[in-house]
């Protein structure tokens, strides 16, 4: 039998914290954002173990750090590090808890932070298993969400493009289960929301509409308008993929009736389904968005390592 | 019961276990599954016979062998329908349903080869999350498996 280590402070999926904790990573965010210089993780080492490279991630988990006070070690490439010599994840691992107080890592392969997890005592922050989990993007999301909106309660959320493939719209979805929400699912046939995903609403009582036109009454009825990205290679027929391609995109003339407090998300980088000139209208949110990644990551930091900022 | 009596006696198993009602599809992954190419024992195995609960079931007779229930209950997993007699001196003395429990460790792999449980020196790891059928789901990657189509380690 596997030692199973108490971890209970990491964070692996979103689906791990109950709303309670979800409520208290999102008030230290907003702590966090009114206090930017507070210097609480004085004397404390993080290591950011990128097995895969993602420096947008990886930059946003060192500022969080390096502004709270603490620092950093680490890898941004798994080329560089021993795992290349065919060293095991769980050896790296211990090797790396004799060093730190916290573990954030990233990896290609799917289940390797819960797996982490169970080899040390250190506590662990997922900052994306392959196409598995990645908690802080939804924390951030819940965030940005919670600031434009002013409540997470009642609102309705469209999801647009892959909805099959998008692991931040399955997550936000999830998380978003306490708060009654009303979802638009605005997809093609090839990358509609999973039917696991529509039984989890059915299951939780969360309304949803399910739709291929982006149309202006989907548009209008919305709070928050999440954008994904579609990518080419997720179409078995190319042909498929040049006809959606462009109707999953939004432009501004598209926003000219919605809600005046309806906000455009996006977890970036965008390619083309968000046109540049709706960068300039008030309603979109997406790079306000990542600067929330910042204070959502030292939210998570520093329950992790069990400080509580406002005392 | 009758049938169950009649083919029980021609095995003439004095001592054992009888796993009845495995369905055909998946008995030699059941025989897998209990570990029985490895024994000594006397082992009648049958295949294709009528069933009118499940079809065409097959069945396995380990003679002088009690497995544990740990061991036993693998069987759920893929044969959820499966019925474990014990015999002493020709007489059922027990006849028990598998139970498939909830945390399945270390006898399934996991279908997703992106999976850290394929790539590192570890046990896999399932929770049970349908019964009927049975659908597991992955502890680390959260893949899910239909049990009769899981694959063995
Ligand atoms: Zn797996």
């Amino acid at each position: 039998m596997p030692i199973i280590v108490m971890n209970k402070n990491s964070l692996v999926s979103i689906s791990d914290i109950s709303r309670d904790e979800m409520l208290d990573l999102l008030r230290r965010a907003r702590y966090f954002e009114e206090n930017p210089d507070s210097k609480i993780l004085d004397g404390k080492i993080v290591a950011t173990l990128f097995f895969e490279p993602s420096t947008r991630t990886r930059l946003s988990f060192e500022t969080a750090v390096n502004r709270l006070g603490g620092r950093v070690i680490g890898f941004s490439d798994a080329a560089t590090t021993s795992s290349s010599k065919g060293e095991t994840l769980k050896d790296t691992i211990k090797m790396v808890s004799n060093y730190v107080d916290l573990i954030v890592m990233r990896h290609y392969l799917e289940g390797a932070a819960r797996y982490a997890t169970e080899v040390t005592s250190v506590p662990v922050i997922n900052a994306g298993d392959g196409a598995n989990q990645h908690p802080s993007q939804t924390m951030l999301d819940l965030y940005s969400i919670l600031k434009t909106q002013g409540t997470l309660e009642n609102l309705t959320i469209t999801m647009v493009g892959d909805l099959k493939y998008g692991r931040t719209v399955h997550s936000l979805l999830m998380a978003m289960q306490y708060f009654n929400p009303t979802f638009n699912f605005v997809a093609c046939p090839e990358l509609r929301m999973p039917q696991e995903y529509k039984d989890f609403c059915d299951e939780h009582g969360i309304k949803y509409n399910e739709t291929t036109e982006f149309s202006p009454e989907v548009i209008n009825s919305s709070d928050i308008i999440y954008m994904t990205r579609v990518q080419r290679e997720r179409f078995s027929d190319i042909m498929e993929y040049e006809r959606v391609k462009d109707r999953y995109t939004l432009h501004n003339d598209m926003l000219a009736d919605s809600k005046p407090t309806l906000r455009i998300l996006h977890p970036l980088p965008r390619v083309n389904e968000i046109d540049r000139d709706v960068d300039d209208n008030p309603k979109a949110y997406y790079f306000e968005q990542a600067r929330n990644g910042l204070f959502a990551r030292q939210a998570i930091i520093t329950r992790a390592l069990g400080i509580d900022p406002e005392k | 019961m009758t049938t169950d009596k009649k083919e029980l006696a021609v095995a003439a198993l004095r001592n054992g276990t009888v796993i009845d009602r495995i369905p055909s599809p998946v008995l030699f992954k059941a025989v897998e599954l209990l570990g029985i190419a490895g024994m000594d024992s006397n082992v009648t195995i049958g295949n294709n016979l009528d069933s009118k609960k499940i079809g065409k079931k097959g069945i396995i007779k380990v003679a002088d062998v009690e497995f544990p229930e740990t061991v036993l209950n693998r069987i759920a997993l893929i044969a959820p329908s499966a019925v474990v007699n014990t015999i002493h001196d020709f007489n059922v003395t027990a006849k028990r349903p598998v139970v498939l429990p909830d945390c399945i460790v270390g006898i399934v792999r996991c279908g997703n080869p992106k999976c850290i449980s394929n790539n590192e020196p570890m046990a896999t790891k399932f929770h049970v999350v349908g019964r009927n059928p049975v659908v597991i789901r992955c502890h680390y990657c959260n893949h899910t498996i239909e049990g009769a189509k899981a694959q063995i380690l």
